[in-house]
């Protein structure tokens, strides 16, 4: 590694130079940021500032650089030197922008400059520059785990991209639910007619693809590694075989929802009831004659009766609606239609729900005669040769009742997810603390998963809710919580066949999207492309294990020595441990504690009787300090006396930040981080719960120092907050003010 | 042509919006060099229009700045903005665009420093408020523009106020005599990611959008939401901008009607649910919701978000289809004519103001596709008869967010497969 030659650039544009004295900033960079080179320039971001830099770098042989300028979020492609280490400074929108004009605030404005110069400097010092993750691994091949149709997709549509791929299915061939169906509802205008499922040519392609291998009967015995080098033991009859893969995906489906647990339908009371599944059946036993029921009596009237098991509020079935049932029942009712158009089919309905072209389809049933009533079913009993059905007419708002010779229920999926680790956990925690009990029920639990990852945090993907592997983001769909494995189908959500294609053709894009930055030492979303990766000292941890606990992501484990073993392509670069560790040995080598804590400790501290507080803000970087940049942007003025500094995610704040920032006279700390709970919106899934749990542990820091409880406040702040970030920060000032300074001041 | 600039190991996105920018950045996250071309002023389409996504209630720019930040990163993706395709000619895998870019008259020196909107005095419908509000025609499209650069608007170009800008730019930025542009560029592959537009709503004649003030659309109910739109976040409607405080929602204004959108918009039932919850931040218990629905579709999980909704006892829900409104002159107010259905009452009910739930239509309805290009009855696109051009997003079916970043992460997989296979081809001659 090159010696350490600094050099800041201080870019007196944008009216920097007519509000800044720019000259002064230089000589903070210069005499206390301890800068080797320092130069001004009247327009840093055009050619010729950045030639100016790119000059410094090959002949000046500058490695580490500090731009002092507009705001990191700005500019990031002209700045962009990617062979030095770069802070950033933000002069424009951090300080001219935000901080009320005229000349009664120049000296204040003067100083946040100053101090942010400071900060840039003191910060740059202690970053290297990122080189990528040493120990990445260059295996490039997929599993998809479930030959279903999402699984059958997903393998295809990665191996005509040039990616080689193992498929395990369970089951003794390929097909999945897809196998079973008579026909399937239409992709394609004019969504019309129930298509061939074509479900034998992909299977046959899958077969003779030149890039796939096929396990049948065959689960997952263990999988271990990370992106990039996953070993996966593959259990089939002839034993265990190992495959070697860069990445999974998990097309594991569904199963029906289990027709007994509706007996008030009918559900297993009555050979006469059936579900979709068992209408599947029949339709293929008719082969597109006249269907006929299970006894072998032709079917003349038969009602569908939608949502059964599904929609359900009282707690006691499925809470969600599985999106495909409705258009399914319009199928089946036209292969009766199809049939013999004198078949009374009626489709009983609270919502009838075919979204998109959808609608066409639902409109040929109508054509083809099929009866849509809208009306809630209240039991479903054997009566003579058929059923009857009683229902709510709720158009007639009346009670009323059908006969009709077979009824079939509209019943859910249930994902085939695999362990929930949210039931894992705890029994792990017991079978490790001694319970016998506890013990047995790991080894049943054990024997539900799907993947048998070894990771620390449990065998198989976080669930969402109600058992699906989602993700909880609206703009980033396969964001699960296991870097490299993405659930697609069924599985991950309920869903209907042309979406579960489209998600397995997305889920195989995101699983090669993994391996080529595995490849390459970088992370994966949300951080894609950073090359930073967490380091850890050993020698000094005291196998606490809260980083091992905390990882969002199920990146550590544990060796047999029980130290924190870094998986690091399975890392997302968040930071989560480096905030958790509290003996401060994890860090990046473009962030870490001493990154923070220089910025922190490098600012020019007023006296106690200056009357002029400071402040630190640690503000996420993905929300917080847009909004700060926002609030900049759009003038809503807010107190010279803050300082703030961006974070990966408010759960790599360490709590020292916080106790270093007061022991050295702060008089106040405010942390600004995104949503938890239920509806998060932190990036990181966990990061600002973390925190947020971490922050209500640090009073009795403040008592131990003596300090008012007021002086660190946390918020959460949604990137639009612009205007209220200005208001918060403003408030708090008022009642730092009023509080009094930290009698911490010139201790230090 | 340059190499180094396109080739047909290159796929075009078309369309900047949320669908574009995700396939564009898979593609480029996956290696793949890639061409945004986008026909605004700036990135975000249009959920950057929008307040509150559902069901989370969180805000679109969130997302936005996760997608910029991976933009900005990325060194094997280009934008180009105020960019449209002119013609796509050629084969899968070995395409000729021609792409036709507008003049910003503003260079990449701009620093968006903001002073050349200070000096300029003429002001310009709000291109990103719907018409709402009026912007400087010197403008920064909105506070999370991509690229971060100002925009003249041609109208003051030639006149004072153009002049006056330029004076005021000490960058040089500011390019008076820009002129439009036409570039030839190799791909492989196209992703055409064209979005949607809301259906022209005065089309649905008996619901008067064009005849009553205080009928909008959903699209300019979310401005009005938007603490950062025109009226402050404010529910202020347009007629006397007096606090609309009982508020019908119309779904299916043009979706499901032969004579209009023949098919379901899928997010119109979800976008007034979590409208209703727009009412009741700002007015608590005394903002009353009614939502005039025939099949209210939210699906899967969606399924909660209605049941919270269907709690909430500020929110009224009737099955009908609205027959007509009528205004009531005195007050400006709405009157609500139709039967409802649950038990076939009829209903002239009063509200202060009416959200038409608009239709999605495709926004490649107004712009010419190539002849290649299969869509169906509605204008979505399937994509092209010879393979190597696909859709993404809702310019494919009507799809939520979530959906049509599925569909446009999908999308960048054909794209390079499509790209990977003229590779091999080009190895093995």
């Amino acid at each position: 590694m090159a010696e350490m030659k600094t050099a800041a650039y201080i870019c007196s544009g944008c009216e920097l130079g007519n509000r800044l004295d720019v000259a002064q900033l230089s000589k903070i960079a210069q005499k206390e940021g301890k800068m080797a080179l320092v130069r001004e320039h009247a327009f840093l971001c055009n050619e010729e500032g950045v030639q100016m830099i790119r000059d410094d770098i090959e002949k000046e042989a500058v490695t580490h650089i500090c731009i002092a300028a507009c705001s990191r979020r700005s500019k990031t492609e002209a700045f962009h030197f990617p062979t030095v280490a770069i802070s950033r400074a933000n002069l424009r929108e951090g300080v001219i922008w935000g901080i009320a004009e005229g000349e009664q605030h120049d000296e204040v404005r003067q100083e946040m400059a100053g101090d942010y110069v400071r900060m840039g400097c003191a910060e740059v010092k202690k970053m290297t520059l990122p080189l990528g993750n040493p120990n990445h691994a260059h295996n490039k091949r997929l599993l998809v785990v479930g030959g279903g149709m999402s699984g059958m997709t997903s393998a295809l549509e990665a191996a005509e991209a040039g990616y080689d791929i193992v498929i395990v299915e369970k089951e003794a061939q390929l097909g999945g639910w897809a196998a079973k169906l008579w026909k399937r509802v239409p992709f394609k205008q004019p969504f019309a007619e129930p298509q061939d499922t074509g479900l034998a040519e992909l299977a046959g392609k899958v077969s003779s693809h030149p890039r796939i291998s096929v396990y049948l009967s065959s689960t997952i015995a263990e999988t271990s590694g990370a992106p990039g080098r996953f070993s996966v033991q593959v259990k089939g009859a002839a034993g265990i075989t190992t495959e070697e893969v860069g990445g999974i995906v998990q097309a594991t489906g569904f199963t029906t929802y289990d027709i007994n647990k509706l007996p008030e339908l009918g559900g297993g009371k009555s050979a006469n009831v059936i579900d979709q599944a068992g209408m599947e059946a029949l339709a293929r036993t008719a082969n597109g004659a006249a269907i006929k029921r299970a006894d072998g009596k032709e079917v003349k009237s038969v009602v569908f009766v939608q949502c059964a098991g599904q929609r359900d509020e009282s707690g006691t079935h499925l809470p969600y609606c599985s999106g495909h049932c409705c258009a399914t029942s319009v199928k089946q009712a036209m292969y009766f239609k199809d049939a013999n158009p004198q078949v009374d089919t009626v489709v009983m309905y609270t919502d009838l729900r075919l979204p998109g072209m959808g609608e066409d389809f639902y409109r040929s049933a109508q054509q083809k005669g099929v009866i849509f009533t809208k009306g809630k079913v209240s039991t479903v009993a054997a009566s003579g040769d058929g059923c009857e059905v009683k229902f709510r007419d709720l158009i007639l708002d009346e009670d009323t009742a059908l006969n009709a010779d077979l009824v079939v229920l509209a019943t859910g999926q249930v994902p085939t997810a695999g362990v929930n680790l949210e039931a894992w956990n705890p029994i792990v925690t017991a079978a490790e603390g001694g319970s016998a009990e506890a013990k047995q029920q790991r080894v049943e639990m054990q024997k539900t998963s799907v993947l048998n990852l070894n990771y620390r945090q449990g065998p198989d993907m976080p669930q969402l809710k109600n058992g699906f592997n989602d993700s909880h983001f609206i703009c980033f769909p396969y964001e699960t919580r296991r870097t490299g494995i993405y659930a697609a189908g069924p599985v991950r959500r309920p869903m209907d066949m042309l979406q579960a294609t489209e998600d397995a053709t997305g889920a195989a894009l995101k699983a090669i999207q993994t391996v080529e930055n595995a490849s390459l030492g970088r992370a994966a979303h949300p951080r894609s492309g950073d090359l930073s990766y967490p380091i850890v000292r050993l020698e000094g941890c005291t196998q606490c294990k809260r980083c091992t606990v905390e990882c969002p992501f199920g990146a550590i484990d544990e060796d047999e020595r029980r130290f924190p073993q870094f998986n690091e392509s399975r890392c997302r670069r968040c930071g989560t441990c480096m905030g958790a560790c509290p003996v401060r040995v994890i860090s990046f080598e473009n962030y870490s504690v001493d990154t923070v804590g220089n910025q922190i400790k490098s600012i020019d501290m007023p006296d106690e009787f200056s009357e002029k507080p400071r402040i630190l803000i640690l503000a996420c970087e993905n929300d917080a300090y847009p909004a700060l940049d926002m609030a900049g942007l759009q003038h809503h003025v807010y107190s010279a006396f803050v300082r703030a500094i961006p974070v990966r995610c408010m759960g790599s704040v360490n709590t020292i930040w916080i106790t270093d920032a007061l022991n050295s006279g702060y008089d106040g700390v405010m942390t600004m981080g995104c949503k938890h709970g239920d509806n998060y919106q932190c990036h990181f899934v966990k990061g600002s719960e973390l925190a947020n749990y971490r922050l209500s542990k640090i009073e009795d820091n403040l008592k131990q120092m003596g300090l008012e409880k007021e002086r660190v406040i946390s918020h959460e702040v949604a990137i639009t907050d612009s205007a209220r970030v200005a208001e918060l920060i403003n408030d708090y000032v008022a009642k730092i003010q009023e509080i009094g300074m930290s009698p911490m001041k010139g201790f230090n | 042509m340059n190499a180094s600039i396109a080739t047909n190991q290159t796929i075009l996105v078309v369309g900047g919006g949320i669908s574009g920018m995700t396939s564009a950045l898979e593609a480029a996250e996956c290696g793949k060099q890639v061409i945004l071309a986008e026909r605004n002023t700036s990135l975000g389409g249009r959920t950057s229009l929008l307040y509150r996504y559902f069901p989370k209630m969180c805000h679109p720019t969130c997302g936005l700045e996760i997608n910029l930040r991976r933009l900005k990163a990325n060194r094997n993706l280009r934008v180009m903005t105020q960019t449209e395709v002119t013609s796509v000619t050629g084969k899968r895998g070995d395409y000729t665009v021609t792409l036709k870019i507008s003049p910003r008259y503003v260079n990449q020196n701009c620093t968006g420093c903001g002073e050349c909107a200070k000096v300029v005095e003429a002001e310009i419908d709000n291109p990103y408020e719907y018409g709402l509000s009026k912007t400087k025609a010197a403008y920064l499209p909105h506070a999370m523009a991509y690229p971060q650069r100002y925009v003249l608007d041609a109208s003051i170009v030639g006149a004072a106020d153009g002049e006056k800008a330029k004076a005021a730019c000490k960058y040089n930025a500011i390019e008076l005599d820009m002129k439009t542009e036409t570039v030839e560029l190799k791909v492989g592959a196209v992703i055409w990611a064209t979005g949607w537009k809301p259906y022209d709503a005065a089309k649905i004649q008996p619901y008067g959008y064009d005849r009553f003030d205080n009928v909008i659309t959903s699209l300019e109910f979310e401005r009005l939401a938007d603490p950062h739109g025109p009226t402050g976040g404010k529910l202020l409607r347009p007629s006397d901008g007096k606090e609309a405080k009982n508020i019908a929602f119309i779904q299916c204004a043009g979706s499901r009607d032969e004579n209009h959108l023949r098919h379901c918009s899928r997010i119109c039932c979800m976008a007034s649910l979590k409208q209703t919850q727009y009412v009741r931040e700002v007015y608590g218990d005394e903002g009353k919701s009614t939502i005039y629905y025939i099949d209210i579709r939210s699906i899967d999980r969606l399924e909660d978000f209605y049941q919270k909704v269907q709690q909430d006892s500020a929110v009224k829900f009737v099955k009908s289809k609205v027959a007509n409104i009528k205004l009531h002159e005195e007050t400006n107010d709405l009157i609500l004519h139709g039967v409802d259905t649950e038990g076939y009452h009829r209903y002239a009910a009063q509200h202060d103001l009416v959200v038409l739930a608009v239709g999605m239509e495709p926004e490649s309805n107004g712009i010419a596709l190539p002849a290649d290009m299969i869509t169906d009855s509605s204008g979505f696109i399937e994509g092209s008869k010879d393979g190597g051009q696909f859709s993404a997003g809702a310019a494919s079916s009507p799809l939520d967010v979530n959906r049509s970043v599925q569909s446009a992460t999908a999308a960048s997989l054909r794209a390079i497969q499509v790209v990977h296979k003229t590779s091999a081809t080009e190895g093995a001659r």
